[in-house]
């Protein structure tokens, strides 16, 4: 977090951007976006665009990386050149392969890996506009990714970030609220159980404020849930009359 | 990993085109609906996304001040790169641009150059010393054919979007539009069996014999090709593509003009 | 063909589905409520509750028919693609010919098309196919077209009707494999056409009363008629040889 000089909330308590300290940048969501891919979204954020595209399960390559008891899922987080003011060189680099570690550690969480031994489900969040906040959207709009690749999960993951800025407790900082504010917690919640599944921190909070952020951030992260079930949705309402769903009845997944 | 196609349906696809149709229900030598939208890229100087049916690509342009070639002392510097995302396709893989992509940024870096597009003598802040460094950055994200077209058809509308950012820079002055001097359209024609398909579809190439690319200019000349895969053309061939690519390049080079709300350069 | 009345609505990964059933396929259970684990629609069959599947690849499993792709070959086995996440074993010994070791090239070839079974899914996702069924058999001549599998069920229609209107106006031999391909074989007309009602069928999948709008696209096409409502199981093609 960068040292604070400049003002970040004026005096009505209204931020840069004209937000209040518990409001999200917009959001919008489609699902089903590419062609080849076996399932994909796009997702819009404040000023950051991010596509998710999902391949798999597929056979893992190279072999002696597979897993005999379950799918690996492997989420790689890429940044195009242009998505920066500063050109970014291409190819990955430490904070791209620290986040794609992460995401991919998140949603294994949510995937039945088991139920593919030996493959691979891959992620591929590619970054076209960044601007704050990219590996909470990045989480969401690979979730609706996941969910539209037909790949089975327990729920989706809803993310997003609260932090401190002017000494205030904030939601879902925007560019200049995250170089010069004093903290940024993003977070992935699991809507369904509010269990988290992606948590990092860095700044200054108190244990007081450290709450209020998470109250802030797990309360948007359901808005966002509603805005991914919209997305999908939408691309699936359909008139269904004309089929026939042959099923064989089977036993399902019995958890504790 | 090479795409996989049986061999029943490489036959049909042959026996189509031999019949002088094709699977999409195209003429020989008719595009695809082409999408153009400048300036989508926030934090780029420059931008352009392109779907040529269901290719979708990217292509950004950022500037940096940097040192010129020393022997182009009084020029700005064009440099072009291909990224072919996993994204795009099952078969792209991860890691630094293979061949294709290195062929595609090449190929679409040779029309811009050869075509002379940017001035680059404009772009020259200190002989010797000081000029803008011009990055075109190709990012593929649905792969369907013809990316060497769809690439260097983003790549001008991006150029024809873009603004120097010299107020950035202390003592350069105001921001200014890029100055264009031409506009290159790159147009790909392949060959399966005896016929020439203008813009083929992934289906297409993956039983295609050759393919060539001929970029032109708004005057009708030609300032780049690049014959690919290990097919052959006739003199003849070459002849009927380049007469070709004129028309639709008159036809594609209006429309890129049109969206980038330029008049003739 | 169903014993209950279907649901029409899309289910999403962990949402509740409140019923007093056992859970099926694409669901699971826990603290003794069913959710949906796929995207999709609930379907009842014997007293389970089911999500079929909506998107997604092709699963493979048991006594399926599929239509494959030979990628490689040694000589007692052929390696086939059915868009699975796994390239599925054909053994010699479950084709219907006597191939001496080493030589299956002869019989079947690397890029060849192939009607098979799924005689079995392993634990470790490990597939195995077999030819030697009336029916099965190596394609010779058509071509193959690839649709998502989730949407098979739509290509067919309700007890076959979409899948034998194609077959009449276009006069070809159709074959939807469950995993998403799709043989036409046929003169080249038909073969265009069916490929082009196939498409409209994917892309206006979301409106109701598809099978009007493919039949009055067919007539017009074609300039036929058909008034008899004979409807027809999508059978395997015959023998062409």
């Amino acid at each position: 977090m960068g040292s604070k000089d400049m003002d970040l909330i004026d005096e009505d308590g209204k931020r840069l951007d004209g937000r209040e300290y518990d409001e999200l940048r917009p959001i919008s969501i489609e699902a089903g976006v590419l062609k080849r891919a076996d399932g994909s979204a796009f997702i819009n954020w404040g000023k950051n665009k991010i596509m998710a595209a999902v391949y798999g399960p597929r056979e893992m390559h190279p072999r002696h990386a597979q897993d005999p008891s379950k799918a690996v899922v492997q989420a790689r987080y890429n940044m195009a050149a242009f998505s920066v003011p500063d050109r970014k060189r291409p190819g990955p680099d430490r904070r791209s392969v620290e986040i794609g570690k992460i995401l991919s550690e998140a949603l294994d969480e949510i995937i039945f890996v088991e139920q593919y031994p030996r493959s691979t489900i891959d992620v591929f969040i590619e970054v076209l506009e960044a601007s704050a906040g990219t590996r909470c959207a990045g989480l969401t709009v690979a979730s609706v990714a996941l969910s539209d690749a037909g790949i089975p999960m327990s729920d989706m993951i809803a993310s997003c970030a609260a932090g401190k800025i002017d000494g205030q407790v904030v939601l879902d900082l925007g560019k200049n609220e995250d170089n010069y504010g004093q903290a940024d917690v993003p977070i992935g919640l699991v809507p369904r159980t509010d269990e988290l599944t992606l948590l990092q921190m860095d700044g200054d909070l108190t244990e007081e404020e450290y709450e209020q952020a998470m109250e802030l951030a797990m309360d948007a992260c359901h808005d966002i849930y509603k805005k991914q079930k919209d997305a999908l949705r939408e691309r699936y309402s359909t008139d269904l009359e004309e089929q026939e769903f042959e099923e064989i009845p089977q036993e399902g997944i019995e958890e504790g | 990993m090479k795409e996989i196609i049986s061999n029943i349906t490489k036959d049909y696809l042959n026996r189509l085109i031999k019949e002088g149709k094709r699977i999409d229900g195209r003429d020989m030598l008719e595009y695809r609906d082409l999408e153009i939208e400048p300036g989508t890229i926030g934090p780029a100087e420059g931008s352009a996304e392109i779907r040529l049916g269901d290719t979708h690509v990217i292509v950004g342009i950022k500037m940096e001040l940097g040192e010129p070639y020393p022997d182009t002392p009084d020029k700005g510097v064009l440099t072009t790169s291909a990224e072919l995302i996993p994204m795009a396709s099952p078969h792209y893989e991860s890691g630094p641009p293979g061949k294709d992509a290195t062929e595609l940024a090449r190929v679409v870096d040779r029309g811009i150059r050869e075509g002379e597009v940017v001035d680059t003598k404009d772009l020259c802040v200190e002989e010797g010393e000081k000029a803008w460094v011009i990055f075109i950055d190709i990012h593929v994200l649905d792969f369907d054919g013809n990316l060497m077209d769809a690439s260097g058809i983003g790549a001008m509308a991006a150029l024809l979007d873009a603004t120097v950012p010299a107020s950035e820079e202390e003592e350069l002055g105001d921001d200014y539009e890029l100055p264009i001097e031409h506009v290159v359209i790159p147009t790909t024609f392949t060959k399966i069996k005896d016929q020439i398909l203008l813009d083929s579809r992934l289906e297409e190439e993956k039983v295609a014999d050759a393919r060539l690319t001929v970029s032109t200019n708004e005057e009708g000349n030609i300032v780049a090709m690049q014959k690919g895969l290990s097919g052959v053309f006739s003199y003849e061939d070459t002849q009927e593509c380049i007469k070709r690519s004129k028309e639709i390049g008159e036809e594609l080079r209006q429309k890129v003009l049109d969206v980038s709300e330029k008049d003739k350069v | 063909m169903s014993d209950e009345k279907d649901e029409r609505e899309i289910i999403l990964p962990g949402e509740a589905v409140d019923e007093d059933m056992k859970p099926g396929r694409g669901t699971f259970k826990r603290d003794g409520q069913v959710y949906a684990s796929k995207l999709g629609v609930k379907t009842f069959r014997s007293g389970y509750v089911n999500i079929a599947a909506q998107s997604g690849r092709y699963d493979p499993s048991e006594g399926d028919k599929v239509i494959g792709t030979i990628t490689d070959l040694n000589p007692s086995v052929w390696m086939v693609d059915l868009n699975a996440p796994f390239p599925a074993v054909l053994h010699v010994n479950d084709v219907p010919w006597r191939v001496e070791y080493g030589d299956t090239r002869s019989y079947i070839d690397l890029g060849d098309a192939v009607l098979i079974k799924i005689s079995n899914v392993d634990e470790q996702k490990k597939i195995q196919v077999k030819m030697d069924e009336e029916g099965l058999r190596k394609l010779n001549s058509g071509q193959i077209i690839e649709i998502p599998p989730s949407q098979v069920p739509r290509v067919i229609g309700r007890n076959g009707s979409m899948i034998s209107m194609l077959k009449k106006y276009t006069g070809c031999r159709i074959f939807v494999g469950q995993n998403g391909r799709i043989w036409i074989d046929g003169n080249l007309e038909g073969q265009y056409l069916a490929v082009k009602a196939i498409q409209m069928i994917e892309k206006k999948a979301q409106v109701m009363g598809l099978t009007d709008i493919i039949e009055s696209f067919l007539k017009e096409e074609t300039g036929k008629e058909f008034d008899d409502e004979e409807k027809d199981e999508d059978t395997p093609p015959e023998e062409d040889e």
